[in-house]
């Protein structure tokens, strides 16, 4: 694609067209995305015409434009939220200094880090879902799946944007590795860990939308408060996109839940009969729960983190809401009072306030999943159902941070919180977490529905469609063979 | 800053094998694999946790344990493949809260140790064909690297994660404490240009670049790391086959010493005998000569770890360790000898003559070592040579490390009652057996003014009493029997008197005349830089990098540069 044409194909509100730099950047960056894309986007619907929203301005009306596209021809655009006049670096060291434009020297390479592990996220989930498209349960569903990956896709650029405009070279080198690395790929894994796990069933690709995408929504939102004004501004656009995913996981469980109990209320809640029934069981929805929460707890980081605490000190990244929710945005002063392992039991540990900057914003996450977690009981409450789903806490199978386990499982969690035994561990684990056989049933469930208004048998159908479209509008059109 | 000003339990430096708390040595034909495994809640001082395998003195302690018994108890294996236990992390490096919570000697001797066993692992590669691999297997931060630095073909996976990184200068505001700077440019020959950007790049250097940059050896992807790892590891030992042929086995099993500590302030070994005068700040360093000195090599090979070089040595070993971490006020150390000189000279005439066996081989190269240890010593050293003494070929190294000799002049007194009189003797091995850091003889640094004075001392046939030991210039001051007593002693309470810091200073300025070489240029930056930098406001002030590491205040600098 030339300059020319790239300039008029991407839409952006960062005058493209006359930034040489970072034309020439994409100019070489944007046909290896496009193979990147062939090779681990969707597999098996690149030709396909997907009922897609695309961002071609950040107003209202702009950033919500639908219409049948096929996913290599989207329009991947670049969009910052309008700039805050006057913005003041919001908290840490330098609070109520002026936002900066450009890079500060000292934390080139700390932004570099957090903007590189943020934006290593956006093509893993692609990769993670590339295979989810053949077993859809519906149109409307594949759609919101391609959607997702769509916008993973352009939030992949918006952080491509900030390291080929601030980072010289280095930014340029990391933005090529963002296409090398594969998510699962021994050689060249994603950086994140939960980035690497497998997802390859509808109820993973919905715990995943709701659990992991929260963790993308909490990150950019301490982000959004970033001194480093773009970084800013490219966030807050992000949180919009962001919001969708977790709507497609939110409800995707949700309809799940509908089922079970619909089908529940005919064979009655024996497991294997629900199984039997086609749905799925509600303790294999806890497992699945369990497993992808969990994991996405892990994304937080450490609870006593030095670079949480450099990050806040040099007003590089806040926390959920810093200038709305708290009028001390310096920090030197408070404590966070962590509980921590010693020995066979947990003792409370008085945190500089700074270094527990993550476990500050997971606990933020924490009571957003709660409230997630509570909407899905409501589908158990309405069916009349005694059962209920439940957040297990933040300490149950961790592999990073203070609970994590030790190499040799010297440190468990059951769901509750509560430290007990590796024998205790052993014992119990498969009635917490997906065992082979239950990820052998879910993934015998996912048949392909691909006729407009049919849904499979183990989820609800949605309360209504994308766009005030019907559910039974054709979403996905397959090209005729 | 929190250093601790209460006494401190006394640090052992034994470690074996089957009981390593932080590592795991597996050995397979000839390759050893040492597999770190940092236990982090089991520090050698309580208070600190050993994340991410960063290390403390314990940790290093059982590394040089591993390194020493290879070279004696496993004469087969000739490659030692060091890599890590933690799946993200091969070594964070030493352990900061541990260095932050630590007095500036403890800081000062950690490194040293840490440093000799470094330069132990590059020894071992020279002279006994033992090569390291290490095998990144995950991040190497600050010491981690300084280990990786030490072997002799580093291989790091190409995963876009796993990074070899100096920090310190950008995150602690202090030196890599290893060796590594030195190691970079002078070792490894990574352009100074590259260096200077890979030193204040927390993050470090990862993948090709790593290679490219002359960082480590070799890059691969990771599926195919550990198939590389053998594969390097079998040409290593092949090489190292060619280089020592002569290594095979049975190995020689290195006991536990024993130390008879019944009396206070008097450590007893079998040779070796340390007293600690606390009050005067002056200890006492007596070795002892063998009861028996066999030179044919079946008699040595039975003799085993009792053969008197090899056990000597390695209580001398033990007891300057003691010295320099458990006697912290102790400024000044005398030297002293008894025994029979002649024995000294058969024992000579045995490491001289059996070069070709490894075992020998091996224990010179262990009493040049500990002799090593001895010029790194930052305590005065005085010899003190009185009638009965064995100051004679390799224990006269002992007068030759010594800041100062003082021998008891009795060349006046009759013959009946001098009896053999007090005398030194040189031996070939002072030619050379035992050379210092900066790669000269301790005899060729003495006379660094003329080699022909060198060349004289050694073509001397047989012992030199007081006067000629003094014409020969190989001791400083022979006092008579009249003015001895007051003379040593004056000297003694004189030394002890004068500022410990300043003597440091002069002693190491004094004692590592000649060349340089990449040992004596760690030791020296080490002392010189990293000992400034570590005491400095910039460093450890209440707003110093390292104060405020990991703590949510960030450092605020003075700017005045030197």
């Amino acid at each position: 694609m030339s300059v020319a044409d790239l300039s008029g194909k991407i839409p952006n509100n960062v005058d493209l067209k006359s930034d040489r730099r970072l034309l020439r950047a994409l100019e070489s960056w944007q046909p290896k995305f496009i193979d990147w894309w062939m090779e681990m986007g969707p597999e098996g619907f690149q030709a396909d015409d997907v009922y897609l929203r695309t961002a071609i301005s950040v107003d209202r009306a702009g950033w919500a434009h639908f219409g049948h596209v096929r996913m290599p021809e989207y329009r991947w655009g670049i969009f910052l939220a309008d700039p805050v006049p006057d913005r003041k670096i919001p908290f840490g060291d330098f609070a109520g200094q002026p936002a900066w434009q450009t890079v500060p020297g000292e934390y080139r390479n700390m932004l570099r880090r957090i903007i590189v592990t943020q934006a290593d996220t956006e093509p893993a989930s692609v990769e993670q879902q590339r295979l989810l498209g053949q077993t859809a349960p519906s149109l409307y569903d594949m759609r919101n799946l391609f959607q997702v990956n769509v916008e993973e896709g352009r939030h992949l650029w918006a952080m491509v944007y900030l390291l080929q405009t601030y980072f010289g070279r280095d930014g340029r080198e990391e933005a090529e590795d963002l296409l090398h690395r594969r998510s699962g790929n021994a050689d060249k894994p994603r950086i994140l860990t939960t980035f690497n796990d497998p997802c390859e069933d509808w109820l993973s690709f919905f715990m995943f939308t709701t659990f992991t995408d929260r963790d993308g929504k909490f990150q950019l939102q301490a982000l959004a408060q970033s001194g480093f004004d773009p970084l800013s501004r490219t966030c807050r656009f992000m949180l919009t996109e962001e919001a969708h995913h977790m709507f497609v996981g939110e409800t995707g469980v949700q309809r799940v839940v509908q089922r079970t109990c619909e089908v529940m209320s005919e064979v009655g809640s024996d497991a294997a009969d629900v199984r039997r029934a086609g749905a799925v069981d509600l303790a294999t929805i806890q497992k699945y729960l369990n497993q992808w929460f969990s994991s996405s707890v892990d994304l937080f980081g450490g609870e006593r983190s030095s670079n949480a605490a450099t990050f806040f000190a040099t007003g590089l990244k806040g926390r959920f809401m810093e200038e709305e929710r708290y009028t001390d945005h310096v920090c030197l002063e408070g404590t966070y009072e962590l509980p921590i392992v010693q020995g066979d039991r947990l003792s409370v540990e008085q945190v500089p306030l700074r270094n527990a900057m993550n476990e500050v914003l997971r606990d933020d996450y924490v009571d957003d999943c709660e409230n997630t977690v509570r909407r899905w009981n409501l589908v158990l409450q309405n069916h009349g159902r005694e059962e209920r789903l439940y957040l297990p806490h933040r300490r149950f199978n961790r592999r990073v941070g203070e609970y994590a386990i030790g190499e040799f499982g010297e440190t468990r969690f059951d769901p509750q919180g509560n430290l007990i035994s590796e024998h205790e561990w052993t014992r119990r684990r498969d009635e917490w977490l997906p065992t082979a056989a239950d990820l052998a049933f879910v993934k015998g469930l996912m048949h392909p529905v691909v006729e407009p208004g049919k849904i499979a048998a183990w989820i609800a159908p949605p309360k209504k469609g994308i766009n005030d479209q019907p559910f039974e509008f054709e979403y996905v059109r397959h090209p005729a063979a | 800053m929190a250093e601790s000003s209460a006494p401190q339990p006394e640090i052992s430096f034994r470690a074996h094998p089957d009981h390593y708390v932080h590592w795991r040595l597996r050995i397979d034909g000839d390759v050893a694999h040492l597999t770190m495994n940092v236990q982090e809640d089991r520090p050698l001082r309580a208070g600190t946790v050993l994340k991410l395998n960063s290390y403390d003195l314990g940790v290093d302690i059982e590394l040089a344990d591993a390194y020493q018994r290879l070279r004696f108890e496993h004469p087969d294996v000739r490659c030692v493949v060091i890599d890590g236990a933690l799946p993200r992390v091969f070594c964070a490096g030493a352990n900061i809260p541990m260095l932050r919570s630590s007095s500036h000697s403890f800081k000062v001797n950690f490194c040293k140790f840490t440093n000799e066993t470094r330069l132990y692992i590059e020894d071992a590669s020279r002279h006994s064909g033992l090569r390291t691999l290490c095998a990144v297997n995950g991040t190497a931060s600050g010491g981690g690297y300084e280990l990786a630095l030490a072997a002799d073909w580093i291989i790091l996976p190409d995963d876009g994660n796993t990074a070899v990184s100096f920090p310190e200068v950008p995150l602690l505001g202090v030196l890599p404490g290893t060796g590594g700077l030195t190691r970079l440019v002078d070792k490894r020959k990574v352009r100074r240009d590259l260096a200077d950007v890979f030193s204040t790049l927390a993050e470090g250097i990862k993948g090709q670049r790593a290679e490219q940059w002359r960082l480590v050896d070799e890059v691969v992807a990771a599926s195919q790391f550990a198939e590389a790892v053998e594969r390097r590891a079998r040409m290593l030992a092949e090489e190292a086959a060619a280089l020592r042929p002569d290594r095979e086995g049975p190995g020689v099993a290195l006991p536990e010493l024993v130390c008879d500590r019944s009396e206070p302030d008097l450590l007893r070994w079998k040779y070796v005998a340390l007293r600690v005068d606390r009050e005067r700040r002056i200890a006492e360093l007596v070795v002892r000569g063998p009861d028996a000195a066999p030179t044919a090599l079946d008699e040595i090979r039975a003799a085993g770890a009792e053969w008197w070089p090899l056990r000597c040595f390695r209580e001398l070993d033990e007891a300057l360790l003691h010295v320099r971490f458990n006697l912290l006020d102790v400024g000044l150390v005398v030297l002293r000898t008894e025994g029979d000189p002649d024995r000294i000279m058969l024992v000579d005439d045995a490491l001289g003559e059996h070069t070709s066996d490894w075992f020998v081989s091996e224990v010179r190269r262990l009493v040049a070592r500990v002799l090593r240890r001895l010029d790194l010593t930052a305590r005065s050293l005085f010899a003190i040579v009185e009638p009965g003494n064995c100051f004679a070929g390799t224990l006269f190294e002992l007068c030759l490390a010594a800041d100062r000799v003082y021998m008891l002049d009795d060349t006046g007194l009759d013959d009946d009652e001098r009896g053999v009189g007090n005398r030194v003797r040189l031996s070939e091995a002072n030619a050379g057996t035992y050379p210092m850091s900066n790669g000269l003889s301790r005899l060729a640094t003495h006379f660094l003014q003329d080699a022909a004075l060198a060349e004289a001392a050694l073509s001397h046939a047989g012992y030199f009493d007081a006067q000629e030991a003094l014409a020969a210039g190989l001791v400083t001051f022979a006092p008579d029997d009249i003015d001895w007593e007051d003379e040593v002693r004056i000297a003694l309470e004189e030394r002890a008197s004068l500022s410990p810091d300043a003597l440091t200073g002069m002693e190491a300025n004094l004692r590592f005349a000649g060349p340089e070489t990449l040992e004596t240029k760690i030791f020296a930056r080490l002392s010189a830089w990293q000992n400034w930098i570590f005491q400095r406001p910039n460093a450890v002030g209440e707003r110093g990098a390292l104060t405020c590491y990991g703590q949510p205040l960030m450092p605020a600098f003075d700017w005045t540069r030197t």
